[in-house]
């Protein structure tokens, strides 16, 4: 009997959480008129892609491919750092507890405070507004994070798969190719899927460390907001661009989600 | 876990340089990131470096006195704090509220959650934006929505009008993390033992005891962890309030992190703008190690 009940207020929760998501995406589909039309409208006359057309033909598109460069990059590089950093601290102990803390530690400090000495720094090598410059602030950043998940699913795994790697003559190296990436792929790949969305996501740091050349999706999307007015249109479909393929790569993330989001607090 | 370790490190001849070897990249790249910029807004505080004056001369404690009758600075550490006050407990609140609808069986259970989950990954820049577009004062579908339950057209201006700001700013923080904390209380809840709320159901306990005294403990570990993520982050929080606001009007919603940008790009007082940054880090590590002391984080 309080089935009907509980349902309906589960709908009208997800309701409230996917309102703001559909009305961006709405927007997005929308002319011009509809989108300054008074009240507004709910549901597009037709669904017409002109807005992302503009972005294209613009160029503006081109934030989206360098936000992919960075995020990409920096994702394999804290990915295979942070692996054998991780899988050294798992196993031999390397640095003990103190090593740890102060590695997951270093997440914890606000970007902001971070990201101003690295602009001046950045500066004196002109490294601003590169690929390079970036990726590295990304790798630096994502690494406590691969670290610490890495870790933890290093230590889920049974160590004498590795131990009888070594008893066969495998050398060290071999190991961690053979035994030690494999049994962790899965972890291997929540762990990279959210290296990378944070990556992709992320604003101040792209916000400092950009100009033009390498400008990333969400710095791009804040450039259409005016003084007077805001470009609704490029504003809503520069975010879908952005916000879309996030959508698409966790939807098939459900399962790591939880242990992903909550830093390994919670196994999921 | 440490009856695995014993005996891998030292195997064989020569092996003592391989755990060293898989550690120095990541530990050289974080000493550059992290500890560098630390050394540096040090050098930096000392000196007086502005937008118009290359000053690296030792100007001694100068900028770090400055800090103390900076009312901008502190009013934007009040900003912070009042953001995190408010938003954390309804988030907290919020989140459990929904885990508990969550928890038992509900047709399209799986699908819910997965819906439920998009606003976390969504970026907050993006979120920020989304929610510019919600709070529209003609535009907008909210003053839509609310205009047909007053029966008269609204045109609230929320994002310019003193006392609507911070309602407004809560709501789309509110909106992005609460299915944060939602995912991780599932998951706790779902890990509570079935048997002891059945004896506690048997013994006659209602609702509210058995959450007090069973759910509420077993839970509390993940609560405590999801808590500090989330103080974390409110504490450096930025796009959402640069996106709907930019810290106004005037600065009456710039947060610490805002300010600190301000500061140290748009007014490049590069020598005070490093001052106040360390005063963020020292801040904060005292918070930090205060709290570690009473919260065990994963493992």
């Amino acid at each position: 009997m309080k089935l009907a009940l509980r349902l309906a207020a589960a709908v009208l929760v997800t309701l409230f959480f996917l309102f703001p998501i559909y009305w961006l995406f709405m927007i997005s589909l929308k002319t011009a008129d509809e989108i300054y039309s008074y009240p507004p409208v709910w549901w597009p006359e037709t669904f017409q892609f002109g807005n992302y057309v503009v972005l294209f033909k613009d160029g503006d598109a081109k934030t989206v491919w360098n936000s992919l460069v960075v995020a990409s990059a920096s994702t394999v590089l804290a990915m295979f750092l942070g692996t054998i950093c991780a899988y050294s601290i798992a196993r031999f102990r390397t640095g003990g507890e103190h090593l740890a803390n102060w590695i997951i530690s270093q997440r914890m400090v606000p970007p902001i405070t971070v990201v101003f000495p690295i602009f001046l720094l950045y500066v004196f090598f002109g490294l601003v507004d590169t690929y390079i410059g970036l990726i590295l602030l990304y790798t630096a950043f994502n690494l406590p994070y691969v670290i610490w998940m890495m870790r933890g699913y290093i230590l889920d795994i049974p160590i004498a798969l590795e131990e009888s790697a070594l008893v066969d003559g495998c050398s060290r190296w071999q190991v961690l190719w053979k035994v030690v990436f494999p049994m962790c792929r899965a972890g291997l790949f929540a762990t990279a899927i959210f290296t990378f969305v944070f990556a992709w996501n992320d604003f101040i740091f792209a916000l400092v460390l950009t100009r033009t050349e390498v400008t990333t999706y969400t710095v791009q999307v804040t450039h259409y907001f005016g003084s007077q007015s805001n470009f609704w249109a490029k504003i809503s479909a520069m975010s879908v661009l952005g916000t879309l393929p996030v959508f698409i790569v966790v939807g098939f993330m459900q399962r790591y989600l939880v242990r992903g989001i909550s830093m390994g607090a919670v196994k999921g | 876990m440490s009856s695995n370790s014993p005996g891998m490190g030292a195997r064989r001849p020569g092996d003592g340089g391989f755990r060293y070897a898989l550690v120095a990249p990541s530990i050289f790249i974080l000493l550059l990131i992290g500890v560098f910029p630390l050394v540096y807004l040090l050098v930096v505080s000392f000196q007086g470096i502005t937008m118009t004056d290359n000053d690296t001369t030792f100007q001694g404690l100068l900028n770090f006195k400055a800090l103390f009758d900076d009312t901008r600075l502190w009013q934007s550490l009040m900003h912070t704090l009042i953001f995190t006050a408010i938003a954390l407990p309804l988030e907290l609140i919020f989140g459990l509220a929904m885990a508990q609808l969550f928890i038992d069986r509900l047709p399209g259970r799986q699908i819910f959650v997965a819906l439920l989950v998009l606003p976390v990954v969504v970026s907050p820049i993006v979120s920020g934006a989304t929610w510019a577009l919600m709070f529209d004062n003609r535009f907008g579908p909210i003053n839509q929505i609310l205009g047909w339950i007053a029966g008269q057209e609204l045109t609230i201006l929320w994002t310019v009008k003193p006392d609507l700001v911070y309602p407004a700013i809560l709501v789309a923080e509110v909106w992005q993390w609460t299915p944060f904390m939602f995912l991780l209380l599932l998951a706790a809840l779902s890990a509570v033992d079935k048997s002891q709320l059945e004896a506690a159901a048997i013994d006659g306990a209602g609702f509210w005891r058995t959450f007090t005294r069973i759910v509420l403990p077993a839970i509390w570990p993940v609560m405590a962890v999801a808590v500090l993520i989330r103080g974390l982050d409110l504490f450096r929080l930025f796009d959402i309030v640069w996106a709907l606001t930019k810290g106004g009007p005037g600065t009456m919603t710039e947060t610490i992190s805002i300010f600190t940008y301000v500061k140290g790009f748009q007014q490049f007082e590069t020598s005070y703008t490093a001052a106040v940054a360390l005063l963020i880090i020292v801040l904060l590590t005292v918070v930090i190690t205060w709290l570690l002391k009473r919260v065990q984080l994963a493992r």
